[in-house]
């Protein structure tokens, strides 16, 4: 894909990203950065594309790595999120 | 072993569209504590998708993938069960550390397995393996500070800190143009993290104590930034979506702490917090018209009380009172009071921190009050009950220019009728100066622990 092409997608999602985060209210502010953190974690698709075509020893190593510092963003982040937000729920 | 399916590469970019739109989805949810819980559900549902449709593209390679897989996910599960919502900021400070060493390293991997990287994809990883080792290492560092594990939680201050900072800035670009200069080499991409590593490491070292929220929602930002770039190594656009949309979350977050305290983003990332000169000294603010007070006339006062506010600062968190904070509230209102709490934005060592450990307590969330919302009332509040705060409460943020919290928004207890403010001592807080609060004439002084002074309350107010 065209560099420009990927920069017009990241901008726009930067506009995205500050249009919606700003409608969330403080008191769920602890709740969005555990839960953007996990957003984050995406990254475990890109050590998942590294680590099916590495081949030597250090990158196996390195993509092993990354794909559990990853996956402890995506599993840590979605659930402490979750149990947070139950927290918060329950007064309802 | 591998096994892989031949997946047309337009499903798979449809599928990674789908999980980028419910990530957004996911956020909007969080407008609203009612929706929030399935918002955070779909942004796992979308993470899920686009996980699975890259394994099923790409063939699963067991060795490394389901060893990783199982690692992280233990680690992050004992870890959002475990730990404490106390030590909340830790918890983030460290997930987003992993974001951005994650990113550092699949970078790094890309790179090695590329013949010919084209200047996109060599910008990208330079750019990946400064903002990811820097988030990295920034993090654990946060962490350890707030853990209180080897550094303290304080500023940590040293000489020609700033020279070495600019040195190290100037060190970790060369680097890049080093980087972007010979992709293939294996040495610059490593000196580059190594540079980044230790810059990481200083610049979040001399932050401390009240600045720790707009550390943490940086670094936030950056592991964010980091996943973005690392989108731009390999040309994918759901990393470059969920990163630009973190890097968003993480900017915005700083940018309201920073106005919160009346600072600039420099100013806290590079300032010094002194004392300012020419100020009162502690013994002239404080001799002689400091009052304090027993748990019984407390409980007097909010027998008589029509209106209470409770203003919880960090103190509430270390001394764990906010199960004792909910129990004194409730019956307080038994009595037929009316009790809020009222949360400065920057109360805690990160945003919302308050608002989650009273989240835990089940305080309702619609009696948590924010401070523009809440200041203007303060003149009709018989008595407000300050837990652990200090310089979110201290009026000379509005009457001493000169002062180091000059001109930053404070919650107005000093209007209410009578204010009592807990706390072990007269000892200053982060910003390091006196509090006139503490000698003004309508409050009162309970020297003791949180929670000790909670519970000493609520058998006093029973008794009552």
């Amino acid at each position: 894909m065209t560099l420009m092409l990927l920069l017009t997608i990241f901008v726009l999602a930067v506009f995205v990203g500050f249009e919606v985060i700003t409608k969330v209210p403080p008191t769920l502010h602890t709740p969005l950065m555990s839960g953007s953190n996990a957003i984050s974690g995406i990254t475990i698709i890109g050590a998942i594309l590294v680590a099916t075509s590495s081949s030597g020893v250090l990158t196996k190593i390195a993509a092993f790595v990354a794909v559990a510092f990853a996956m402890i963003n995506v599993v840590g982040g979605f659930l402490v999120t979750d149990r947070m937000l139950g927290m918060f729920r329950r007064k309802d | 072993m591998e096994t892989s399916f031949h997946v047309n590469p337009v499903w798979i970019d449809l599928a990674y569209l789908l999980a980028a739109c419910l990530f957004i989805l996911g956020i909007m949810g969080l407008a609203h504590p009612r929706t929030a819980v399935r918002g955070n559900l779909l942004g796992a549902l979308g993470m899920l998708i686009a996980a699975v449709v890259t394994l099923l593209a790409r063939g699963l390679d067991f060795g490394v993938i389901v060893a990783g897989v199982l690692v992280g996910s233990l680690a992050g599960a004992l870890l959002a069960y475990k730990i404490r919502m106390t030590a909340m900021p830790q918890m983030v400070a460290l997930l987003n550390g992993f974001g951005g060493g994650a990113s550092t390293l699949v970078a790094g991997a890309a790179l090695a397995q590329t013949a010919s990287p084209d200047l996109q994809s060599s910008v990208a990883t330079a750019a990946t393996g400064l903002v990811g080792a820097v988030t990295f290492w920034g993090s654990l560092v946060a962490f350890a500070k707030l853990q209180e594990f080897l550094v303290s939680g304080r500023q940590v201050l040293f000489g020609g800190q700033k020279a070495l900072n600019a040195l190290l800035g100037l060190a970790s670009l060369l680097c890049c143009a080093w980087v972007v200069a010979e992709p293939t080499s294996a040495a610059a991409y490593c000196s580059l993290v190594a540079v980044a590593s230790v810059l990481g490491v200083l610049l979040v070292i001399p932050i401390g104590g009240a600045d720790m929220p707009v550390v943490i929602s940086l670094l936030n930002s950056y592991s964010g930034i980091a996943g973005a770039t690392s989108g731009f190594v390999l040309s994918n656009t759901v990393l470059i979506i969920a990163g630009a949309l973190v890097g968003a979350s993480g900017i915005i977050l700083s940018r309201i702490m920073c106005k919160a305290m009346n600072r600039s983003l420099t100013n806290v990332l590079f300032g010094v917090l002194g004392p300012a000169s020419g100020a009162a000294s502690e013994d002239e603010v404080y001799a002689g018209k400091v009052k304090a007070t027993s748990p019984e006339e407390v409980a007097m006062l909010l027998s008589g009380a029509r209106r209470v506010v409770i203003v919880p600062g960090y103190g509430m968190a270390v001394a764990q009172a906010q199960h004792a904070v909910r129990s004194l509230a409730n019956l307080i209102e038994s009595k037929g009071a009316e009790v809020e709490f009222a949360i400065h934005p920057v109360a805690g060592r990160m945003p919302g921190h308050m608002n989650v450990l009273l989240a835990e307590a089940d305080v309702p969330y619609d009696k948590l009050k924010e401070m523009d919302v809440i200041n203007p009332s303060f003149p009709q509040t018989d008595v407000v009950l300050v837990i652990g705060a200090n310089d979110v409460v201290n009026p000379l943020a509005r009457t001493d220019p000169a002062c180091p919290i000059a001109g930053m928004p404070i919650l107005d207890v000093d209007k209410a009728r009578t204010v009592v403010v807990i706390k072990r001592s007269l000892g200053p807080g982060f910003a390091g100066i006196p509090n006139p609060l503490f000698a003004a004439d309508n409050a009162l002084m309970l020297f003791q622990d949180g929670r000790k002074a909670i519970q000493d309350l609520i058998a006093a107010v029973k008794e009552s």
